[in-house]
């Protein structure tokens, strides 16, 4: 299964984290760390894979963002990055042509379309159709609750004055 | 406190505006995120859950990407998830599944929402609590919502299903007496078509399978289904997961999969599932021929291909075939020697790890030489990383693979002057240990020493002060072997030897300590003050020696190799050259190096006292005094000259109290000599017993006369050691020798009690010596004395979990139990109704539930039996037994189904109550 996910700015910037196993805040700044010192230096045109403490971290670089994964030993690696390039283009689909600062506005976003793609550290969703609707649907949902808050806070603050 | 005004929540910054100024902040980021802290812990009391909930998510914001710690606002969090809104809701619930752990205080009040959630009509509230169900789930959770993901299993909504069965692995996880509730279901979930339910109930599986996989071997139909019919890549990789697995434990399964695997490995353009299919192949269907040929045919295309991921894959893939067919390694020999310098390091390593897989008794040195020369050529990491893995590959075993010790020990040479090298500590160990364990090798060993003390500019390395340590070590003790004494001395003491940290130091001064005994000894003892001694002759002298003390043989060398003339006047030399070097050290900081430095200029004086002082006057003084510095020369000589040899960890405990050491002795009188003593640091390695056995005999010398000083040496000795470890002594002194938890390799205490005259300990530790020794004499081979239980390290036992334990013990319940009717689908016999008071007594339901599924297991077998509740277990005991009848009968006449019958006793094996019926349908067989 799939123990975290983390996408690093090539500055070494923090730009989503996702933990499906559990870590506590002091571990998960560690691994971070760790991680970031490890992949960030690796050249082009290298190997997207790491060892890392046991398990293997599966990364890929988009523009100046590094997608990783954790797996375990034994998973497949290729699955993994097949699986970054699906998150990348579902994210492409939603925010059209993504760059980093749409991750970095957006960033619950971009959690909550990454919650449509996996669960638990496993695939679910596999088609990308399907999350755009899905992620579509939950966001439209959203924005009726918004526009209501919207109008309510117009009348107290109307009350108010 | 009073919550935040209404302007407050007015005016409150979203999270964009928090972001925004984040970014564009001047007051310096740490003081602009505590800043935002401020704010939000004010706006998160407030009432208005929409300022609440915008609150919480800066808040997952700034924990996310900042780390910082938002336990404090795990109750705000359960309030906005109790909002009606469905966007506060996601916030909260996302808040939850970031910060929520096992030990969270307020996670027994989530279980009501998650339930309300779980039970909401809209899909996406009820993926929202799942979701964060399958992150939070502790034991409490898992059991109390146990009947709603179960109804949730077979929901007609496939999106809310999928997600339920994606759940299921962690409530079974935590909670593993759901399996008995949901099982069923899920297995149902098999057979589902939809390729989004198929992929979610195989990725459960699949993990499930990873734990313990033999309780799965049931369903394996159901798997050869989906892996026979699957379209989908993602189902594809997950079932031939499984397979793995579950085929080691059943060849009838395994062969039976083995074509279709490789049927999907010649058609699949997918790298991944192709990967996947060579894994399987090599992981877990490696005795099958063709299909290993097949996989090692794609695993070639691997390694050629431009793409470094396949390439890193392809060398992977060779390294799990390398343990069972190493000829495939050997085949792709030249790809993998190739790798070794590919820019990217991943790929050298794990091109190396084949390189050392490929290293047999024959080919150690070639490819060692090789690999020496590409560290010479690479950067300082994989430079190490190649020195690592010789050195740990050639003394694995106890240096099983080495038939040439004396290549060995100059490739060790060779490789601590290699510029990056950093294996010190290894090189260090290991150098001391072949001089202990094998004989034959010492020469060498000795030469090597002194070509790599001689060198001072090795003195400037850092790293290489570990080996150092180790040659100078070598060369005390050793040092009858060496050509020339003098050149060591002088090695030992040369200037820049100040460069050495105090520890090592020490070693150095010792080992000198040693050396001009040796060569004192050389000159005086065997040949008068007469010039011009050979080694040969002294060896003779050595020997004699050592019969006389009446212990074991220490050297039974023929060959020596001393050309260089020990004369009276060069010995003038050396004791200046001594006196020169050392007594700088006299004031050294170190008290270790102070100590010993004031040793050896102590005996440097006396000697010079006794006997180069009075080669001046009249022929009989000079005799008289000759003897009087002979007999310390000779006393001092036999102190070193024991040799050491490997002690067993466990050796201590061998060693019984020898009679009459009196243990509880008033040792007062010894404190004077030995109390200002400082022990030497434990960390220095196996150097116990010469350091020891220098200060007291130095000392004892003084006072005592030879005879008595043999067992006050003990006796001194073990105060020492009482000293050091006085934590292990008991006051009635019995437990001496066996309190010892963790002696060093060569525990003063042992080697004290060896030196003892006690001759029964010598045979004590001889016997734990001489059994171990292999008797392999006419094999070139030098001898390498091995100890058992140095060299076996205990086995760890793999013990699974109990929550495991309990998780496939509760699947194998389930699954044996109900076998039958799992391939031709008669299910959901569960009915609904059963579940509507499940809130209240989930565990009455357990029971029910698992009635139901034997009752089901019955009714389509053979013995139908009359059901009641609480009747059960004696049924099942009776239905065992009637089994075992019918297996007896069965056995009678086990011509017509053998294979049947033998399955079944396969799945009887793991279980405690023999299951109704057999575990692999025919339709593998």
């Amino acid at each position: 299964m799939i123990h975290f996910v983390l996408l690093i700015s090539r500055q070494g910037k923090v730009r989503l984290t996702k933990w499906y196993s559990a870590y506590s805040q002091k571990e998960r700044t560690k691994v971070i760390r760790e991680l970031s010192g490890l992949i960030l230096t690796r050249g082009p045109k290298l190997c997207n894979f790491v060892e890392w403490r046991g398990l293997r971290v599966v990364y890929k670089r988009y523009a100046s963002l590094y997608f990783c994964m954790c797996i375990d030993e034994d998973d497949n690696e290729l699955e993994i990055l097949e699986i970054i390039h699906h998150y990348v283009e579902v994210l492409d689909r939603y925010f059209g042509s993504v760059c980093e600062l749409d991750l970095i506005y957006n960033f619950h976003k971009a959690y909550f379309i990454l919650d449509e793609l996996l669960i638990a550290g496993e695939l679910q969703e596999p088609s990308k159709r399907t999350v755009a609707r899905l992620v579509a649907a939950q966001d439209s949902l959203v924005e009726t609750a918004k526009e209501q808050t919207s109008s309510i806070t117009n009348i107290i603050a109307q009350a108010a004055k | 406190m009073s919550g935040p005004s209404l302007m407050d929540s007015l005016f409150q910054r979203t999270l964009e505006d928090l972001i925004k100024g984040l970014r564009q902040q001047l007051i310096g980021e740490q003081a602009f995120i505590s800043k935002a802290l401020e704010e939000i812990r004010k706006e998160i009391k407030s009432t208005d859950l929409s300022t609440k909930s915008t609150a919480l998510l800066k808040l997952c914001y700034l924990s996310n990407l900042h780390f910082h710690d938002m336990s404090f606002a795990a109750f705000h969090a359960l309030e906005v998830l109790s909002s009606p809104r469905f966007s506060h809701k996601k916030i909260a619930y996302h808040a939850i599944s970031l910060s929520f752990h096992d030990s969270t205080p307020v996670l027994l009040l989530i279980t009501n929402h998650l339930r309300k959630d779980l039970t909401s009509t809209n899909e996406f509230e009820v993926s929202l609590s799942l979701q964060c169900l399958s992150r939070i789930a502790n034991v409490d959770l898992a059991r109390d919502l146990t009947p709603e993901v179960f109804t949730l299993l077979s929901s007609n909504k496939l999106y809310v299903r999928k997600r339920a069965v994606a759940v299921v692995l962690r409530v079974f996880e935590k909670y593993p007496d759901s399996v008995r509730v949901c099982f069923k279901r899920l297995v149902e979930n098999l057979e589902n078509y939809d390729p989004q339910i198929l992929s979610a109930v195989v990725g459960v599986f699949s993990e499930l399978a990873c734990k313990d996989p033999r309780s799965y071997l049931p369903l394996a139909p159901e798997f050869y289904k989906i892996l026979v019919d699957s379209k989908s890549n993602w189902i594809s990789i997950k079932v031939l997961k499984i397979f793995a697995k579950l085929a080691p434990l059943e060849p009838r399964l395994a062969n039976r999969v083995v074509e279709p695997i490789c049927d999907l490995m010649r058609k699949t353009g997918a790298k991944s599932l192709l990967f996947e299919c060579v894994r399987t192949v090599v992981t877990s269907f490696s005795e099958y021929e063709s299909a290993v040929r097949l996989a090692v045919e794609k695993i070639r295309e691997f390694l050629v291909d431009e793409d470094p991921n396949l390439k890193y894959l392809g060398l992977h893939a060779l390294s799990i075939v390398a343990s069972k067919h190493l000829w495939v390694v050997s085949e792709n020999k030249e790809v993998v020697i190739k790798s070794l310098s590919d820019p990217d390091p991943n790929i050298k390593i794990e091109s190396l790890r084949l390189v050392m897989a490929m290293v047999s008794e024959h080919n150690v040195a070639e490819i060692s030489k090789v690999l020496v020369n590409y560290a010479l050529k690479s950067d300082p990491l994989f430079c190490n990383e190649i020195l690592g893995s010789i050195l740990s590959t050639c003394s694995r075993n106890v240096y099983e693979i080495i038939v040439d010790f004396d290549w060995y020990v100059s490739l060790l040479g060779e490789m601590s002057r290699i510029p990056h090298c950093q294996m010190g500590e290894e090189i260090e160990n290991q150098f001391i240990d072949i001089g202990l364990r094998v004989k034959d090798v010492r020469p060498e060993l000795v030469r090597v020493a002194r070509d790599l003390l001689i060198d001072p500019a090795l003195l400037g390395n850092s790293f290489l002060h570990r080996v150092l340590s180790a040659a100078a070590w070598v060369s005390g003790e050793y040092v009858e072997f060496s050509r020339n004494p003098l050149e060591f001395m002088e090695a030992l003491l040369q200037p820049r030897t100040s460069l050495l940290p105090p520890s090592i130091m020490a070693i150095y001064i010792q080992s000198a300590f040693k050396v001009l005994v040796f060569c004192l000894h050389t000159c005086f003892v065997r040949g008068g003050s007469t010039a011009g001694v050979s080694a040969s002759a002294s060896y003779e002298s050595f020997d004699d020696l050592s019969v006389e003390n009446g212990a074991d043989s220490t050297v039974a060398h023929g060959q020596t190799c001393t050309s260089a003339p020990i004369t009276n006047e060069s010995i003038v030399n050396l004791l200046k050259l001594v006196e020169l070097a050392l007594s700088p050290l006299l004031g050294s900081h170190d008290v270790e190096v102070q100590e010993r430095a004031r040793n050896l200029l102590g005996f440097v004086d006396l000697i010079k006292l006794e006997a180069l002082n009075s080669s001046g006057q009249e022929e009989n003084d000079s005799e008289r005094k000759g003897v009087e510095a002979t007999k310390i020369i000779r006393l001092v000589h036999d102190a070193f000259s024991k040799e050491l040899g490997p002690v067993s960890l466990t050796a201590q405990g061998k060693v019984p109290v020898p009679d009459g050491l009196t243990l509880n002795e008033n040792l007062g009188d010894l404190e004077t000599i030995c109390g200002d003593i400082e022990l030497p640091s434990s960390n220095t390695f196996s150097f116990g017993y010469p350091s020891e056995e220098k200060d007291v005999s130095s000392f004892s010398n003084l006072q005592i006369k030879e005879d008595s000083g043999q067992s006050n040496e003990s006796t001194s000795l073990l105060a020492e050691h009482r000293k050091r470890h006085g934590l292990y002594y008991l006051p009635s002194g019995k437990s001496e020798v066996i309190s010892n938890d963790y002696p060093p390799a060569n525990d003063p205490a042992l080697q004290g009690d060896n030196n003892d005259n006690a001759s029964d300990l010598v045979k004590l530790t001889a016997e734990s010596l001489v059994p171990k020794r292999k008797p392999n004499h006419s094999k070139p081979r030098p001898v390498v004395v091995k100890l058992d239980e140095v060299d076996e390290k205990p086995v760890a036992v793999k013990q699974l979990e109990s929550r495991d334990d309990s998780l496939s013990g509760a699947v194998r319940d389930i699954l044996f139990g109900s076998e039958d009717i799992l391939p031709t689908s008669s299910r959901s016999n569960l009915p609904n109704s059963n579940r509507k008071g499940k809130k209240k007594q989930h565990m009455i339901t357990q029971v029910e539930s698992k009635e139901n599924v034997v009752d089901d297991g019955n009714s389509s077998s053979r013995r139908r039996k009359d059901h009641s509740h609480g009747k059960e277990r004696r049924h099942r005991k009776k239905n065992a037994e009637e089994r075992n009848e019918t297996d007896r009968k069965e056995k009678e006449s086990s011509s017509n189904h053998p294979r049947r019958h033998k399955s079944r006793q396969r799945a009887e094996e793991p279980l405690k109550v023999p299951p109704q019926t057999s575990v692999i349908p025919d339709f593998l067989l």
